[in-house]
């Protein structure tokens, strides 16, 4: 490997011009107005972490971690996620806080990737998490939450996906007694594999009935009556109380005013092993994948302190590019001045300034282009006044 | 992707071309007569219909789905297991049948340092990892069946459908991998974003292929 050139970065790594930060800026003033209007406290947790407490409690998988060594030869992480280092926290430093817990981010989170083409290693996300309140509103709450930030920054066209991991493995666990083939099943529905999905059910062996319940998972994507639905085919007491706790957050989200953007979709499955309930992404605009979440009930237990908990990330970087149509408010002024006049020169600028104005100074006598006056709004000449 | 109702198709040019435009029309679909392989128009729209199609290359099939520049592709479950990409793999269309199949000259005896040519690197690299084998695989983009004949390498791993042009250069499959055939595919957000015009082109083509149950 060569040595790296001047304008080299390591692969998926990007620098952020002007137009993308303001836009990031904007998008987490957005949201985090929300955040905070529903109660939720915003955290900062480290960039660093130990891979032996967040690296193996958090949903992304080993591969995909940066590690490196520190003095003392422990491996350490960039974090990959906000959520498990803030399980951390809740179970550490704030350990004597009453449940639930409503907390908030914005951070750059890092994951090694290995291809290319638009896969990116560092990138920025803002969530909550609550923690504690096992109830399907608190459930319901993250997902209108997650509705109003999508609203709040101007996003046409918004639908989330509800599943439920539980009920889905309930589902499963009632037409097959091996564990290993709900396994094997659960990943190909986790590939959006629905055609391995298949293959793996009739090959299966299983009474053609069985077969039949097993397909018609793929097809259980809708309104509420697809629980309606469910609930009268279902047998297992499992799989009737998930469809009990979805008919009760449907409830929720319709009180909530926001079941009109949702749809559910049983087959939909997150990261394996990690969600244990119900499980949400988000769509919107010209067809971006805008956000996740779901139920993560174990993840409380790995950091000593057992509680139900949810919470979703809203892909920053997407939501810039879906919503384009950002005001800026605050006009650009180009403050044009000959050197003497500097004086009146700084006089008025911090009088626009203070106006709201956002002023950049050129010396008439430093010379510039007219390009360079070419991207303000306004451009204001300091004359000599009279009697000065 | 196309805004709102308008469904984007990518089609494979090559191999699997004919087989999958034959299938549409049996699925009932208007198709344009500048619908065509060689066709130098890429992008074809369907008069009529929110439908258009995008014409590329097998192999960037999956990327164009994945990064949304369609919503629905066709294509060969060899591209599908090389690229690994992040779609849905919504139906197996049954068309254009092969399989993927390790191959030597006849007379082909272990060697010490195992050297395997073929255009799917990954799918190579796994299918003898999983056999416990290390191997060094080579990546040539055509006529790798020379690899074995000029000493490139001892073995190829690639598509047989006839295994002609296997016989036609003195070579013998020797283990067949997986079978391929091609698929239906889809942008993770259309597959939400226009579950209505997803779940209907899927029932149309779901019937010529005889898969019962739809996507909602």
């Amino acid at each position: 490997m060569p040595k790296p050139r001047q304008f080299e970065k390591p692969m998926g790594v990007r620098d952020f011009l002007p137009d993308f930060v303001n836009g990031k800026k904007w998008v987490e003033k957005q949201v985090g107005a929300c955040f905070s209007s529903w109660g939720y406290r915003e955290v900062i947790t480290p960039t660093l972490e130990y891979f032996d407490t967040v690296g193996t409690a958090s949903a992304i998988e080993e591969q995909k971690l940066f590690k490196l060594l520190d003095g003392q030869g422990q491996t350490l992480i960039l974090r990959p996620d906000q959520t498990a280092p803030i399980a951390r926290v809740i179970s550490s430093v704030m350990r004597e806080e009453p449940l639930p817990i409503r907390l908030s981010y914005h951070a750059g989170v890092f994951r090694s990737q290995e291809r290319e083409a638009g896969r990116n290693a560092e990138f920025f996300q803002s969530g909550v998490e609550l923690v504690g309140d096992g109830s399907p509103e608190a459930d319901a709450e993250v997902v209108a939450l997650a509705v109003e930030c999508l609203q709040a920054c101007g996003v046409r066209n918004i639908r989330v996906a509800v599943g439920h991991i539980g009920l889905l493995e309930a589902l499963l666990q009632e037409e097959l007694a091996d564990r290993e083939a709900v396994t094997e099943l659960k990943k190909s529905l986790g590939r959006r594999n629905l055609v391995q999905f298949r293959e793996k059910v009739r090959a299966s062996g299983l009474p053609e009935q069985s077969q039949q319940r097993l397909l018609s998972l793929l097809s259980l994507r809708g309104e509420r009556q697809v629980l309606h639905r469910l609930r009268d085919e279902s047998r297992g007491e499992a799989s009737a109380a998930g469809c009990a706790h979805l008919e009760a957050m449907w409830d929720a989200l319709e009180n909530w005013g926001v079941a009109s953007y949702v749809m559910l979709d049983l087959s939909l499955i997150g990261s394996l092993d990690y969600y244990t309930g119900m499980y949400f992404e988000g769509y919107g605009a010209d067809g971006y994948y805008l956000l996740s979440g779901g139920r993560y009930d174990r993840l409380m237990d790995l950091f000593g302190r057992p509680a139900p908990a949810r919470g979703f990330a809203l892909k920053t970087d997407r939501l810039v590019m879906a919503c384009p149509e950002r005001t800026e408010p605050r006009e650009t002024v180009a403050l044009v001045y000959p050197r003497r006049m500097h004086r009146e020169a700084c006089r008025q600028a911090k009088d626009l300034r203070r106006r709201g104005n956002r002023v950049t100074l050129f010396i008439v006598e430093s010379g510039f282009s007219s390009e360079g006056l070419a991207g303000f709004d306004q451009v204001v000449e300091v004359r000599e006044k009279d009697g000065d | 992707m196309g805004i709102d109702g308008r469904l984007t198709v990518a089609m494979p040019k090559g191999r699997i071309f004919r087989d999958a435009l034959n299938l549409l029309g049996e699925a009932g679909l208007t198709l344009p007569r500048e619908l065509v392989e060689d066709s130098r128009k890429l992008i074809v729209e369907v008069p009529g219909e929110d439908l258009s199609f995008l014409l590329v290359k097998p192999v960037d099939v999956p990327t164009c789905v994945e990064h949304g520049a369609a919503d629905l592709g066709v294509v060969g479950k060899d591209v599908l297991l090389e690229e690994e990409r992040d779609v849905y793999e919504l139906l197996d269309l049954q068309i254009s049948p092969c399989r993927l199949s390790l191959a030597g000259t006849t007379d082909w005896q272990p060697v010490l340092n195992p050297k395997v040519a073929t255009k799917y690197p990954r799918i190579a690299n796994r299918w003898f990892r999983k056999q416990g084998q290390q191997v060094e695989v080579i990546c040539l983009n055509g006529s790798v069946e020379l690899a074995p004949l000029t000493g490139l390498a001892d073995r190829i791993v690639d598509i047989v459908s006839t295994g002609r042009t296997l016989r036609e250069n003195g070579l013998v499959e020797m283990e067949e991998i997986t079978r391929v055939t091609s698929r239906l595919i889809a942008n993770r957000a259309s597959y939400h974003l226009k579950s209505r015009q997803i779940g209907e082109l899927y029932e149309r083509l779901a019937q010529v292929v005889k898969e019962e149950g739809g996507l909602q």
